[in-house]
């Protein structure tokens, strides 16, 4: 069972509240990028075993979008945060270097 | 505007009594909560600040409740409904807002009793403990496989929306796990 705290609501919200957006921090390239560099925002997604950032929406409760970091082996949770974030906090990294101390940002 | 609402009369018991509550205005305010201009706009409309986040505050018509971080629902009369929009957008004009009656998009029910608690935590995921849940709290959740979204008034005694569409779905979950027999006696 994964619980996920909503930010923008607060709720330690229980998997079945949630809709499951998929990963998290994509760059897009629009009209005028390059074939591969479009082909990639389209259809290529990290699918680590491990540390992941995702996009969550707390669809039954505030229905509002937001980020979390997880291990996807374990369902640890090392936090979540605002979808209006470009990048992982800092918090959120030492969080995940606690536990995986040579995991580096891809 | 409807003249009949969803289940009229419906009524089950056994753990906790459940009633369908007829008739309830519901309007429904997206705008900026953290701007005064909003505060003022439903000060005016209800006699009542703007909520804080997940809060229910009742008033003397209904009540006010948080359901996001840009959204409100006002209860209200039924036939005040369309008032309460009328009066919101007149305060609010020029602003970035939506205020729409949504009254009858819903169903209102009652669940009662000593058992009310434990009806409804067999259908939502939510910590439906004494010490965690009480009063003054709104809360948007799933009840079985829609959305709604409950309050209690008082220690026994919890109010709850969920769309019309569903009605008689969440009236029968709500019935089939108030049915005697079902105990499980956590709370
Ligand atoms: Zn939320």
């Amino acid at each position: 069972m994964l619980i996920l705290t909503c930010p923008n609501c607060g709720l330690a919200a229980d998997e079945t509240e949630l809709s499951p957006g998929g990963e998290a921090h994509l760059k897009r390239f629009g009209p005028g990028s390059e074939d591969a560099d479009f082909e990639g925002y389209l259809f290529h997604r990290a699918n680590p075993k491990g540390v992941h950032f995702e996009r969550w929406r707390h669809a039954y409760g505030c229905g509002k979008w937001f980020l979390a970091a997880r291990d996807t082996a374990t369902l640890e949770v090392f936090g979540t945060y605002p979808a209006q974030t470009t990048e992982p906090p800092a918090e959120i990294i030492t969080r995940i270097r606690a536990r995986h101390p040579d995991w580096s940002p891809t | 505007m409807s003249e009949m609402s969803a289940l009229p009369g419906a009524v089950a018991g056994g753990l906790a009594d459940i009633s369908e509550l007829g008739l309830q205005g519901m309007v429904t305010l997206k705008a900026d909560l953290s701007a005064p201009e909003t505060a003022a706009a439903v000060r005016a409309a209800t006699g009542t600040a703007v909520p804080d986040r997940r809060r229910i505050i009742e008033t003397e018509t209904g009540a006010v409740a948080w359901m996001a971080p840009d959204e409100l629902l006002i209860l209200c009369a039924h036939d005040g409904a369309d008032a309460m929009v009328t009066s919101l957008c007149n305060t609010l004009k020029g602003r970035h807002y939506l205020a729409v009656n949504v009254s009858d998009a819903r169903a209102f029910f009652a669940i009662e009793g000593r058992g009310a608690r434990e009806v409804l935590a067999k259908l939502a995921p939510v910590d439906l403990h004494p010490e965690s849940f009480g009063p003054g709290e709104m809360r948007r959740t799933r009840l079985a496989q829609v959305p709604a979204a409950f309050w209690m008034t008082s220690g026994d005694s919890i109010r709850l929306i969920c769309f019309r569409s569903v009605a008689r779905y969440v009236f029968d979950c709500l019935a089939i796990s108030a049915r005697d027999g079902g105990e499980v006696g956590y709370f």
